[in-house]
């Protein structure tokens, strides 16, 4: 049972995604796909083996601005969450604001991040900030939002406080909505850094592909797209992970086979 | 005493003045609506009332009394705390546990009243692996940990199978025996007020008031043999013709 669990998990997805490739390969070679339209999943590796050094020293930066940047997103995330969750005031006030925010496509923030702070690392970073702590606010004020007036009941029957309140009940019937939102921020903190890059940058995944394609070495663009698709499973599952180590409560359904 | 706001508000109870002795146990019982749970709500602090006044001991209440432990309908237990750490909840939030919080020694005492309960066994599992009646139990220990003066129970049985609920008023007779706490105690269940408490108040409703303070003359502790005797059936039987009446 546990091994046939195992095969399932870690088996289909590797055999799908290996389906994928050949056919691409395949289509490829049937169709005699021109390399500067679509090159096959061959030529991309080759590319990716062959400029492994760039590759490798731009997926790093693309890597620590995406951290950076959804670490200040969860900080920060975090405490408006709270705040807002906290007072009915705070969030007739700030949530509107915030929509507005949400709504401004951050592509069109980086010209003015990088007007501010010049090209480099600060502007990705800013921008896969801005772009992933919405979710987070969000998530994190519906957990504090919808905590049952009847676990409240239980603390305010003591005397408790309203910082008590929200300390024993309020904050970890919350965690469950953070770390859901977390798998959301991260893949979108990826998506501000890589924007950013492309945007305007000197280093990076993003400026790697758009160098690549000012180039015509369309094989290196379709390996910065591997790499940036290698990355995000890699970032969704860390966070998913986390998740599950701190809110398997939530998930008793599933733990409980 | 008015309930809820401006125009919506409800004249909820009228005067009402239930003289509760130190280590009685009164069940406050009546047809639904009548104001049974808004009188134990605002008795516990949780409602200040509207209008009106309630004293409690000659004193106005003004918020939540520290001396009250609550349990209700649903157990209301934190899912992600297992037993012994629902129970030791009120021990982080009440004086003058909270400023001495001695986590073995508190542990070992949520555990021994845990053990009262009978949920030896299951002080380790989380709420979803605990069954209705388990659940209950652990809500009841989580009332007491803090030695309230008096436990305000809102129908602590009303979701659970007849079974299921004629155990758990022996172990509400066994602990209020054991432990000597006032026990004020709203039901529906007018055999539950019979068996478990020395007096009984009737309410009727809108506005709430009492209408009947009926002192059981049975011989206490009961066994739930008492339950099918004819004593015990003529006091429900009266009790229960009150609530059907007009007053």
């Amino acid at each position: 049972m546990e091994q046939r669990e195992l095969a399932i998990r870690v088996g289909s997805p590797a055999l799908f995604t290996i389906v994928v490739f050949v056919a691409w390969e395949i289509a490829c070679k049937a169709f005699n796909v021109p390399l500067a339209i679509l090159p096959a999943p061959s030529e991309v590796f080759g590319a990716l083996w062959q400029y492994r050094k760039p590759i490798l020293d731009n997926s790093w930066v693309t890597l620590w601005t995406t951290l950076a940047g959804f670490g200040i997103a969860t900080a920060f995330g975090l405490a408006l969450g709270i705040a807002i969750g906290w007072h009915r005031a705070i969030y007739a006030g700030v949530y509107p604001v915030l929509i507005g925010f949400n709504s401004v496509p951050k592509v069109a923030v980086v010209p003015v991040l990088i007007l501010w702070f010049g090209l480099g690392e600060i502007p990705a970073i800013l921008t896969a900030f801005l772009i992933s702590f919405f979710p987070i606010v969000v998530n994190v004020a519906t957990g504090l939002a919808t905590t049952e007036p009847e676990l409240e009941d239980v603390l305010r029957a003591l005397g408790a406080s309203k910082f008590d309140v929200m300390r024993k009940v309020g904050i970890p019937r919350s965690l469950p909505y953070f770390f859901g939102s977390l798998k959301v921020a991260i893949t979108l903190a990826f998506v501000g850094a890589v924007v950013s890059e492309t945007v305007g940058s000197n280093k990076g995944i993003g400026k790697l592909m758009l160098d690549a394609q000012a180039a015509f070495q369309v094989p290196i663009v379709f390996a910065g797209l591997i790499v940036l698709a290698v990355l995000g499973i890699a970032l969704y599952a860390a966070t998913a992970v986390i998740e599950a180590r701190f809110t398997g409560w939530a998930f008793r359904g599933q733990a409980n086979r | 005493m008015a309930y809820g706001r401006g125009a919506a508000a409800v004249r909820a109870i009228d005067e009402v003045t239930l003289d509760i002795a130190r280590g009685e146990f009164i069940a406050v019982v009546g047809p639904s609506g009548c104001g049974k749970s808004s009188l134990m709500r605002l008795i516990s602090g949780l409602h200040p009332p509207a209008s009106g006044t309630l004293t409690v001991e000659g004193k106005p209440v003004a918020g939540p009394l520290k001396s009250v432990g609550m349990a209700f309908q649903n157990s209301n237990l934190l899912p992600w705390r297992n037993a012994i750490e629902n129970v030791l909840l009120p021990l982080e939030i009440v004086e003058p546990y909270r400023s001495n919080f001695d986590r073995p020694r508190f542990a070992e005492k949520a555990k021994d009243l845990l053990h009262a309960v009978g949920l030896a066994g299951f002080t380790e599992k989380h709420p979803w692996e605990l069954s209705g009646g388990m659940q209950q139990r652990t809500s009841i220990c989580r009332a007491l940990i803090h030695e309230p003066e008096m436990l305000l129970l809102d129908e602590p049985f009303g979701a659970l199978d007849a079974f299921t609920r004629e155990e758990l008023w022996c172990v509400l007779r066994d602990l209020q025996k054991a432990r000597k706490v006032t026990v004020m105690l709203v039901t529906h269940d007018l055999r539950e007020a019979v068996f478990l408490a020395d007096t009984v108040y009737v309410m009727s409703s809108r506005p709430g008031r009492i209408v009947r303070r009926c002192a059981v003359p049975l011989a206490r502790p009961r066994e739930l043999e008492v339950t099918y005797t004819q004593p015990f059936q003529d006091i429900v039987h009266e009790l229960r013709s009150l609530i059907g009446q007009k007053h």
